[in-house]
């Protein structure tokens, strides 16, 4: 079991060196590329669909035999407490690589020819193998330092894959800020490992899991992981570099900023869930930051007219609905909605991707009318808007409404063991409020925005002059396949009391969603042709701009930092340098001075000789 | 004899040598003048051998040495004095500037170029 899943990380990143050291030759031996399926291509997908057949028997195994397994290749030592090289197997870590596994490969065959003209394809499809190998790693890992490292190696394929298109100077300027933003965060995160292990003499999650801290360190420790997981799962206040992070291909949206790698920090937070629930502060800070996240970028992707951008907003308020789910205990809740979230979102991102690439542009005003020319990825992409909204059988329904319900639980049922296993109620009744609240808000907001993208997609008349046709079939058809789990993934949940929807939380949501979805409904239908989010009037700027929060970062953080950065250039300038330059230009202007006696005279030397000699005698004399 | 007599002797000799040395321009004066102090040491030194009464007439075998180094001094001296006249058609100290630093004294005037006589040179050397 444990070589299995240690199987399972080590094929994707053997692939990932493979296919950019051997992919060429591979072509070459194939006898050139068989339309998009070239050497790197196969490299990249065989050992995938590898993988995802292993997590899908892990799962099973799993599934069929519940319990935690683990397993250690060795033991680091380092003088303190040793790093344990090992590996950790229970339902959350199985189910949660499965779903990594199906999104990446789904990635994978979309990119075959989403990016079959790129020319640096090989290393596009080598990073993602990569990411992949670093998400299951994170997933997989039975030890804090090694979850670390596959978080790390996340953040460093983020980086260059944000980046693919580095020709172009905004790309290479929102890959430096994902990286830096996240960065940010992950500096807190490694320092509250370093609380975690420290406290309980072992970095081994098993050990971390079953210690019991002092009530000031474990409120310490979560709060800095806190830090790495708003960076990675782009909550606020580090939530700006996602929107941004859009500016690489739409597969990779889909792979790691819809799907999996923000979905990392919600995933910490659930692994380490039981010592999360040690410190009810933080799970309230939790809360409160989910809070503003999901209502804020909710309201920022109402305005965006860039399609990536209006997914990558509601990633970020999805994220935090998940965050919502912990904050308020209801754990199993939270995962339920990434799973769902990465089925959905990847399709979203995915058929998007077909939609830009029909289209040719991004920007939403120049679509509109794609209904009919693009049936599979009209309807794909449906589905996963409805889940997205939480339209009744769509996965997103049941997810969304579990953490609803759970929220609602927080509030009214406090103190009650509703759950079983991790008693509710914990967090300030405040904050569960203000959670519960939120989210119901959200949902109506999702229900706007959703509808806002979808009407302008497909519907009214074509804007373009591209005659509208359905994408690649390779293209389509992946994005079909993952419109199935978006549709029935939610059933799943029923097998679980703690999943099964509830009957006043699901018509609350029901009800926000409909004033959502209705309001940007009769809003398009005054004039099709119009956007609808112009009836926001002049807050519309406001959302556009998401609060503004990238402007105060420049004024408050850049502008300061860059200002100090000049300074210090100018000291290193004026001060160092012209320390060094001047011993330099000082030496030989009192050289110069000298060299006036060297006027080639003998007869002056000998003179100067004499005057030394009657100086020295002088000296004698006078002296001694 | 009082020992001042030769002392003053001598001091008198070497500073007449010292400023042979510093001011004279011709260099075979030059030369002359390095002579004469070498000899106002050399009397220095017999004087003191004596009013000390050195057994061992250290002070006398010294001279003998700076006789010597002298004699070999000068003629290697004007063997150099020779070949510069050859080149330069001068042995004037002043002119002799080819050592100096790069822009700092003005160049020295230039001599003005005599037909080289032959038996003005051998009689320098002589």
């Amino acid at each position: 079991m444990i070589a299995l899943a240690a199987v399972t990380i080590l094929l994707p990143f053997l692939a990932a060196f493979g296919g950019m050291l051997l992919g060429p030759r591979l072509t070459g031996l194939l006898g050139g590329p068989r339309g998009p399926w070239t050497g790197p291509a196969i490299i990249a997908v065989a050992p995938m669909a590898v993988s995802t057949v292993l997590t899908l028997i892990i799962a099973l195994i799993q599934w069929s035999d519940p319990g935690v397994r683990t397993g250690t290749l060795t033991y680091i030592q380092t003088g303190t407490v040793p790093i344990g090289i090992g590996l950790y197997v229970d339902g959350l870590a199985a189910v949660v690589a499965l779903m990594v596994c199906c999104v990446a490969l789904a990635v994978q065959v979309y990119s075959v020819t989403y990016m079959a003209h790129d020319s640096r394809y090989s290393s596009y499809a080598a990073f993602i193998s990569l990411f992949t190998a670093a998400m299951l790693l994170v997933v997989l890992s039975g030890d804090l330092i090694v979850l670390y490292v596959g978080w790390e190696v996340m953040g460093a394929c983020s980086y260059f894959l944000i980046g693919h298109h580095w020709e172009d100077r905004a790309n290479s300027r929102a890959a430096v800020k994902a990286f830096l933003v996240t960065r940010l965060g992950d500096v807190g995160f490694l320092f509250g490992i370093f609380v975690l292990g420290l406290g309980a003499h072992t970095f081994s999650l098993r050990g971390v899991l079953a210690y019991h801290y002092p009530h000031a360190t474990v409120l310490a420790g979560t709060l800095l992981l806190l830090a790495g997981v708003a960076g990675k799962s782009a909550q606020f206040p580090l939530h700006t570099w996602l929107p941004d992070a859009m500016a690489g291909p739409t597969p990779i949206s889909a792979l790691i900023h819809a799907a999996t790698m923000v979905a990392a920090g919600v995933y910490v937070v659930a692994r380490l869930f039981p010592v999360f629930v040690q410190a009810p502060a933080t799970l309230a800070v939790l809360g409160i930051i989910a809070s503003i996240s999901m209502l804020g970028s909710g309201l920022a992707a109402l305005a965006q007219n860039d399609l990536k951008r209006v997914l990558a907003y509601s990633t970020i308020s999805q994220l935090a609905y998940m965050a919502a789910g912990l904050a308020v205990g209801a754990r199993n809740a939270a995962i339920f909605h990434l799973l769902t979230h990465g089925a959905f979102k990847a399709l979203l991102f995915l058929a998007a991707g077909c939609v830009i690439t029909v289209v040719g542009s991004n920007m939403l005003p120049d679509m509109g009318g794609l209904r009919l020319a693009m049936p599979i990825t009209f309807w794909s992409m449906t589905i996963g808007w409805a889940a997205l909204v939480g339209i009744p059988v769509a996965s997103g329904f049941f997810s969304k409404d579990a953490i609803i319900a759970a929220a609602q639980h927080a509030v009214f049922n406090r103190g009650e063991q509703a759950f079983g296993v991790i008693p509710t109620g914990q967090i300030p009744g405040w904050t569960a409020a203000v959670v519960y609240l939120t989210l119901l808000v959200t949902v109506a907001v999702t229900g706007a925005y959703a509808t806002r993208a979808w009407l302008m997609t497909f519907f009214a008349e074509q804007r373009t002059k591209v005659a509208g046709h359905e994408a690649p079939r390779l293209m389509s058809w992946t994005v079909a396949v993952l419109a199935v789990p978006a549709a029935t993934l939610g059933f799943f949940g029923l097998g679980s009391a703690e999943l099964r929807p509830e009957l006043r939380p699901m018509i609350l949501a029901l009800l926000f969603a409909a004033v959502g979805v209705g309001a940007a409904f009769m809003l398009w239908n005054r004039d099709p042709a119009l956007d609808p989010a112009r009836a926001l009037g002049p807050v519309r700027t406001a959302f556009d701009r998401a609060f503004y929060v990238d402007e105060l970062y420049d004024r408050a953080i850049v502008r300061p930092v860059r200002a100090l950065a000049r300074l210090v250039v100018t000291v290193d300038d004026r001060v160092v340098d012209a320390a060094v330059e001047g011993s330099g230009s000082t030496a030989r202007r009192v050289g110069g001075a000298l060299r006036r006696t060297e006027a080639g005279n003998p007869q002056a030397y000998v003179t100067g000789v004499l005057a030394g000699v009657a100086v020295i005698a002088l000296m004698v004399v006078v002296f001694i | 004899m009082h020992i001042v007599y030769p002392a003053i002797v001598a001091a008198v000799l070497f500073s007449v040598g010292v400023y042979g040395v510093l001011a004279r321009r011709n260099a075979i004066l030059v030369l002359m003048s390095v002579e004469l102090m070498l000899n106002a040491v050399n009397l220095n030194l017999v004087a003191f051998d004596v009013w000390l009464r050195d057994r061992l007439h250290g002070g006398q075998v010294l001279t003998l040495f700076t006789i010597v180094i002298a004699a070999a001094e000068v003629g290697l001296g004007l063997a150099i004095i020779l070949l510069v006249f050859r080149n330069r058609q001068t042995i004037d100290v002043d002119a002799l500037r080819t050592l100096r630093e790069e822009g700092t004294a003005a160049e020295p005037v230039a001599p003005q170029p005599q037909p080289p006589e032959a038996e003005a040179a051998e009689e320098v050397a002589q």
